[in-house]
């Protein structure tokens, strides 16, 4: 077992009463002293700060729209300047190997990536001939939640200005050279930042001195993405799901269907035309009993369904939600479901996702 | 005045004076779940044994067994924790308890940690 690495934010995390757990191998404050279920409702109502310097942060310098359009299925050569974009990188069989953001900014492509793909992805960069530069020197944070934008308009109206997914380069509260996009992974408004590892625990308590922004952990991180619908690679999404069957279909677009010049593109084809064989499905159990992943599905008629692989009780609802994969016949938004948790049949109905609307800023 | 005692698990088991056992999760099991959001709790005249999962207590992050401290019967359940799992948090060793049971064997409380025991513990942790 090796020590966590720690992230830049690591002793202010500490001075703040954070519980760290292991994450991914880098220790993360999974919780201030608050606790979930407020940080959770800080985001949703007023502004949260985290910590996700885990996450990598990767430049392909120049003009690498091509080469990168060769692992993902995603229209990069046409990504405008100062926007970015979701996409994944995909394998052979059409599995999703990583999924990642992807901006374009003066002179190159900076791509966020999850920490324990890190490894692999930049293997995937490296086989695919395309030079990358990994910011190992350089903090992430995600401020997110309804009061963001105007936090930002007081310490930095040039991001405040930023429709979603829009990104610029700016000083944050005097603060320089902060790579800021206005994106992040709750369904609400907000920001991440990029921002170098000398200078990020001065931007984070300039962040956090706002009377409307308190520090939040991985445990609302999670419960708030699990809300918003959005997938966690290694539980909803992995290298045996193809975007299609992970509802992502949204990020192929036209060109790139029809040219099929992407790995798996012959499987995300077939998903396409003759749909795959399971989908991925927002889950309401009736009861009160939250449905954890790895909770097997069954059908009103007692076949198997699946599985699911997300699952908590939704702060904001008070009730249980989840998400997981079921037979593609199965799949229709209202119908029943079995959940089979600790020898109970627990019933269920297949629910429109996201669970709390989104409230993104205006495109 | 009633004694309690202690399991690893970090189970507090309190012996009422009418010789029944009231359970629930100490001050460090429910800090160390954090947040506290669902309980299922056995049915009452449930026979168990000790060890046995008799309870699940599930944070926003996980889903954690709370076992049988001893042998017994269920005689009653707490409905309140139920309804407000967040009474656990609040009230870990009074309104948070779990159920109340009657022991197989009246003597096998002796057996259960003491205070001091249960402190010295939890310094190993």
């Amino acid at each position: 077992m090796t020590t966590p690495r720690t992230t830049p934010l690591y002793d202010l995390h500490r001075r703040l009463g954070a519980r760290m757990v292991d994450f991914a191998g880098w220790s993360l404050p999974v919780q201030f002293p608050t606790g979930t279920l407020a940080e959770h409702a800080q985001a949703r109502t007023q502004a949260a700060l985290f910590d996700v310097s885990h996450m990598a942060q990767v430049s392909l310098h120049g003009d690498q729209a091509a080469a990168l359009e060769r692992l993902v299925p995603a229209d990069i050569k046409n990504l405008p300047q100062g926007r970015q974009r979701y996409t994944c990188f995909l394998n052979e069989t059409g599995g999703i190997i990583d999924d990642l953001m992807v901006a374009r900014t003066p002179g190159r492509l900076l791509l966020v990536l999850n920490a324990a793909r890190t490894e692999t992805d930049l293997a995937c960069l490296a086989t695919g001939g395309l030079d990358h530069e990994h910011h190992t020197d350089r903090a992430l944070l995600a401020l997110q939640g309804p009061k963001s934008a105007s936090i930002m308009a007081r310490l930095a109206p040039q991001a405040a200005a930023l429709p979603f997914l829009g990104v610029t380069t700016c000083p944050i509260a005097g603060i320089p050279d902060c790579w800021v996009s206005r994106s992040g992974y709750t369904g609400e408004d907000g920001f991440e930042i990029s921002v170098p590892a000398a200078n990020a625990e001065a931007l984070a308590e300039k962040l956090l001195a706002e009377p409307e922004a308190a520090p939040a952990g991985l445990a609302a991180r999670d419960t708030l993405r699990l809300e918003a619908g959005l997938c966690l690679y290694g539980n909803d999404i992995d290298m045996l799901t193809s975007p299609i069957e992970a509802g992502l279909a949204w990020t192929i677009p036209k060109r790139r269907r029809e040219a099929l010049d992407f790995p798996g593109a012959i499987t995300i084809h077939d998903h396409l035309v003759h749909g795959p064989t399971r989908l991925r499905v927002g889950i309401r159990p009736q009861g009160r009993t939250p449905a954890r992943a790895g909770t097997d599905i069954a059908a009103p008629d007692d076949t198997q369904a699946g599985t699911i692989t997300s699952g908590t009780v939704s702060p904001t609802l008070g009730a249980p939600i989840a998400m997981g994969y079921v037979r593609r016949d199965l799949a229709t938004e209202g119908a029943p479901l079995v959940l089979l948790v600790r020898g109970q049949r627990l019933p269920a109905l297949q629910a429109p996702l996201p669970f709390v609307p989104h409230r993104f800023a205006a495109r | 005045m009633a004694e309690t005692r202690y399991t690893k698990d970090h189970e507090w088991v309190r012996l009422e004076d009418d010789g029944t056992l009231t359970i629930g999760i100490t001050d460090h099991a429910q800090d160390a779940l954090g947040d506290i959001v669902f309980v299922e709790l056995p049915a009452v005249d449930r026979d168990v044994v000790e060890g046995e999962t008799v309870a699940t207590v599930e944070s926003t992050k996980a889903a954690n067994d709370v076992f049988a401290p001893l042998g017994g019967r269920i005689a009653e359940i707490n409905e309140n924790v139920v309804d407000d799992p967040g009474l656990i948090n609040r009230d870990p060793t009074g309104e948070g308890w779990f159920w109340r049971m009657e022991p197989a064997d009246e003597d096998a409380f002796e057996t259960l940690l003491d205070d001091e025991a249960y402190e010295a513990y939890l310094e190993t942790l």
